[in-house]
Parts: C-alpha cells; sequence; structure tokens
C-alpha cells in the first residue's frame, strides 16, 4: 500500500471511531443513550476542550513541562543505564554480585517509588525524572549488557588479529555493539520516560500533563480527562516520529533499519 | 617459489589440542600434528567436517594454545596473537557498523597510520579487490563475494608474512568461488606470502596450492597425508581442473580422503567424546 493511501485508513480509523462514539453519546437508541455524555463526554466537547487550552495558550505550560522531564529521565536513564551496563558486561565478577539486586529492583513496580520520591525531591520536576530514571534504566541496562556480553566471537577475534589493543576493541566493538542494542530499545526507553513523567505527575504535582488529567478526574470532568489523554497521545506520536527520524540516521548501516541495498 | 635460505614461516610440531568438556572430559580434537608451511608457500589442508581443520588455523594465530607441542613462527616460538599473521575467517567478521572503506582501513589505524593516509590505501585495496566503486556501501549492502573481498583486502592491507584462511569461499556459490580463487592467486602472486588454506573442497585445494595436506577424521585427528601439486604457475582454477596432473592427483588424494570422509560420517553421528 502506498505512504498516502496508508495515511487515509489510518485517517478513516479514527475517524470512524470517533464518529461512533459521537452518535451513540447523542442519539438515542430505542429512547436509551448508550454511552451517557455525563460518563463519557462527546468528541465534540473533547476536541473544543483541546481548541480552547491551545488558544489560551495553557496546554504550553504543561506540555513543556513534561517533555522536560521526559527528556531528562531519558538522557540520565540512558547513559547510566549505557555505562553500568557497558561495565558490568565487562567485569563478570561485578555482575555477579549484583545480579539478585538489580534483579529484585527491576521487579519492583515502580509506581510504589514515586511517593518516596516526591518526599525526598518533592513536588517539582526532580521526583518526576527520577521515577523516569528508574524506568529508563533497567531497559538500557539489560540491552546494553546484553550487547557487549553478545558481541561476536569471529569478530572480536578478527579485530585483535587485525591488532587491536583493548581500548581500541572497546571503541571499534564493543561499544558499537552496545550502542546497536541500546538504540534497538530506543522506542521502548523514550517510551517509559513519558510514562515515568505523567505517572508521576499524577501522583502528586502542580503541572504537566498528568497534572491536567488528575486534576479533570478530581471534578468530574470527563472532557477534560479525554482531551488530556488525547494531547498525552499526541505527543507520544510526536515523539516516537523523531526517535524514527534518529534510529534511520543512526543505524544506516543496519539492514532492517532502511531499506535493502541492491 | 618456496626459498630454503629464509626461516619457516609457521612450524607445527607434535602440537596436540585438547578441550576440556562442560562434563569435565577431555576432547582431543587433534593430535601430535606436525606441519611446516615454508616462505611464500601456498599449502591448503583438506579434511572432513569436524576433523579440527580450523583448529589448527586457530593454533598458527595464536587465538589457541597447543595442550602439548610447539609453534613457530619464523623460528621463534609464538607467544600470545600472532602478530605476522593475516586471518581471513570463515564466517563474515567484517565491522557491520562500518563502511567497506572503513572497514578496511581499520587494519592500518589501528597500527597508527593517519586517516587520510589510511584511507587513500584502502581504496587501492578496494580497487584491487575490484570494488573501488563500493566504499561506501555498508556490509549488509554488499554480497556474500563482495563482502569476501572487502575481507580480504581487510587482511591485505596489513601486510602479514603469512596468510590464514578459513574455508573464506565456503559459503560462495560455485562460480563466485572460482572468481575469488583467482583474484586470491593474482593477489598472492604480486607477493608471495606463506599461505595456510583450510578447505573442505579438494578440487578447491589440488586448483589453488603448492601442497595438499590431509587430515584423518576426529577426534584425534592427524595429517595422513601430503602431497605436492605438480600444476605451473600462474594457474586459471577453472583451466586447470582440465590437466591430466590435475585429474591423476586428485585421484590420488581422494583414494586416501574417500575412507576418512566416510568415517567423519560415522562419527559425526555419535557424541564426539571420550574418558578422560
Amino acid at each position: 500500500m502506498s505512504r498516502g493511501g496508508l495515511l487515509l485508513f489510518q485517517l478513516l480509523v479514527a475517524l470512524v471511531f470517533f464518529g461512533l462514539w459521537q452518535l451513540l453519546a447523542t442519539v438515542p437508541i430505542f429512547g436509551h443513550t448508550v454511552l451517557p455524555p455525563f460518563f463519557f463526554s462527546t468528541p465534540v466537547n473533547v476536541f473544543n476542550r483541546i481548541f480552547k487550552w491551545l488558544i489560551e495558550g495553557t496546554i504550553w505550560r504543561h506540555l513543556l513541562v513534561t517533555l522536560t522531564e521526559s527528556v531528562l529521565a531519558f538522557v540520565i536513564g540512558s547513559l547510566s543505564g549505557a555505562l553500568i551496563g557497558f561495565w558490568f558486561a565487562r567485569q563478570q565478577t561485578v555482575a555477579a554480585i549484583f545480579d539478585p539486586y538489580v534483579k529484585m529492583m527491576n521487579a519492583l513496580p515502580r509506581v510504589v517509588l514515586a511517593p518516596i520520591f516526591a518526599l525526598w525531591l518533592g513536588l517539582g520536576i526532580w521526583s518526576k525524572v527520577a521515577l523516569g530514571i528508574t524506568l529508563v534504566f533497567f531497559v538500557v541496562f539489560f540491552n546494553v549488557y546484553q550487547g557487549v556480553k553478545e558481541a561476536s566471537t569471529t569478530l572480536l577475534d578478527n579485530a585483535r588479529m587485525l591488532g587491536m589493543s583493548e581500548r581500541q576493541l572497546l571503541r571499534h566493538v564493543y561499544w558499537p555493539s552496545a550502542l546497536s542494542w541500546m538504540f534497538s530499545s530506543l522506542h521502548t526507553s523514550v517510551g517509559f520516560a513519558v510514562v515515568g513523567a505523567v505517572v508521576g505527575e499524577y501522583l502528586g504535582s502542580a503541572a504537566g500533563l498528568g497534572y491536567l488529567i488528575q486534576q479533570a478526574e478530581g471534578v468530574f470532568d470527563v472532557a477534560g480527562v479525554f482531551a488530556g489523554m488525547i494531547v498525552l497521545a499526541m505527543f507520544v506520536v510526536a515523539i516516537d516520529l523523531l526517535v524514527t527520524k534518529v534510529e534511520n540516521r543512526l543505524l544506516v548501516w543496519r539492514p532492517n533499519a532502511n531499506e535493502r541495498g541492491s | 617459489m618456496v626459498d630454503k635460505a629464509k626461516p619457516t614461516a609457521v612450524a607445527l610440531d607434535d602440537a596436540t589440542v585438547a578441550f576440556r568438556l562442560a562434563d569435565a572430559r577431555v576432547y582431543t580434537a587433534v593430535e601430535q600434528v606436525r606441519l611446516r608451511i615454508e616462505h611464500g608457500e601456498f599449502v591448503a589442508i583438506v579434511g572432513p567436517t569436524g576433523c579440527g581443520k580450523s583448529t589448527l588455523l586457530n593454533v598458527a594465530a595464536g587465538l589457541l594454545r597447543p595442550s602439548s607441542g610447539t609453534v613457530r613462527i619464523f623460528d621463534s616460538p609464538l607467544a600470545g596473537l600472532n602478530r605476522q599473521a593475516g586471518y581471513l575467517f570463515q564466517a563474515d567478521a567484517l565491522f557491520p557498523w562500518k563502511t567497506a572503506i572503513d572497514n578496511v582501513a581499520i587494519g592500518l589505524e589501528v597500527s597508527g597510520v593517519p586517516r587520510a593516509h589510511a584511507l587513500e590505501r584502502a581504496q587501492a585495496w578496494l580497487t584491487s579487490v575490484g570494488l573501488a566503486a563500493f566504499g561506501n556501501r555498508y556490509p549488509h549492502m554488499l554480497s556474500g563475494g563482495q563482502r569476501k573481498r572487502v575481507g580480504l583486502a581487510q587482511v591485505l592491507i596489513r601486510d602479514p608474512k603469512i596468510l590464514l584462511m578459513d574455508e573464506p569461499f565456503g559459503p560462495l556459490d560455485a562460480q563466485t568461488r572460482q572468481i575469488m580463487g583467482n583474484l586470491l592467486l593474482q593477489l598472492w602472486t604480486a607477493d608471495r606470502k606463506a599461505v595456510l588454506f583450510v578447505t573442505h573442497d579438494l578440487e578447491e585445494a589440488i586448483a589453488l596450492a603448492d601442497r595438499v595436506v590431509i587430515m584423518s577424521a576426529g577426534p584425534r585427528a592427524r595429517i595422513i597425508g601430503d602431497w605436492r601439486v605438480p600444476l605451473s604457475r600462474p594457474r586459471d582454477i577453472s583451466e586447470v581442473r582440465m590437466e591430466e596432473d590435475f585429474h591423476a592427483l586428485h585421484r590420488e588424494i581422494w583414494s586416501v580422503l574417500k575412507d576418512e570422509v566416510m568415517k567423519g560420517y560415522a562419527q559425526s553421528s555419535q557424541a564426539p567424546v571420550e574418558a578422560a
């Protein structure tokens, strides 16, 4: 299917969805409204709300806060995850010592940490950043650890036979291999950074998309909740597009990153 | 030609390689191997699958230490990696994140050659393996044969005195193998290195080499035959196969190799393990 055609069908899905929602919320069927507007609002109201936010400009501040938190969580989480993953993979003793603790921490539902972070770091952005880091760190950590450990032995032998020193091996074999694994988890880790930020805001903050949704829920403003969710969804889609662009740029050498050469 | 005045390039004496398996038993891959490769000599090793041909190469490369016996490279004992040797691996060993030209240049860059100069030399090598226009391609954009050419350039740019090749053309189709064989001979003629070429293809071995060495089926594989190839050089791989001398030698070697191949098949269906 052509790109234009695909986009057309993708838009059609949204159109049908919102059309059905509007219909079921406003037109009674056998005297019975399937989606009572008090509980489900209507697409028209939801989009009016989004429009109002955009016109009044209130949404931008919240978006900026969520974006800042997500970016900080992503950058700090991936950097620390990559460095520690790299270190563990090269030092098997260290990895063996910390192994049970890494597993325990990874198994812990991060939501329970949110109040602790709020207590330690206050209700500003840093408690949300911290929550995002705990999510992003493990994704990147495990990928880089795996990537370094599974660097092809043939490639390593070849690099050694070409006369590479340990430092050159790090730079030319281990690091690119780890990076390729890290980038393969880019979509997941960016997604987790946003999840961390929004959940953190939801549980206690004064700004951000999570705060916006939580405020609307507090006053049974269903239109506000859905409007917040749609803005959040748009935000995530935009970030994901950006990640895809970055990925295609950085992983040109990978067979599946773009089209196969002739 | 073989120059007797120069020291022997690779000399294995009584080399035995044993691996300790996970269940603490010992698997002896090759036993008591004595092998000499003279300066400028092209030696092919042929044997049934799983006979430890690659093990011998890894010993000569210094990637594997023999459990007993000695390895001498140009008359000095080998300690650590063999710095005089270039190794063309059976599997793809190009850096997938480097373009073809960077893959070739890296061999010089690691020894401190400035990048601009390394790239210039790499381009020259890409030209001599017939890939002048493919420098900017990543390995996945190249065909199997093209990747082998880049691999060959990557190894040769460092000008090793010894060339170790582990079934380098194994995964290629028949036509590409012939082209690669001729390319290898052409590059080798320009600057005779000592070559140790492992293959399971007897015809390829005879067509390329000065000497063909036959190994028995593993475990405890050993060298069971050593033939000098009486064909003149320069050779063309496809034409040399028509010559009577080629057929005579092929028949002679095959009569020995055949039994080992059958043994190899029989053994590969059992667990290749012996008591420690």
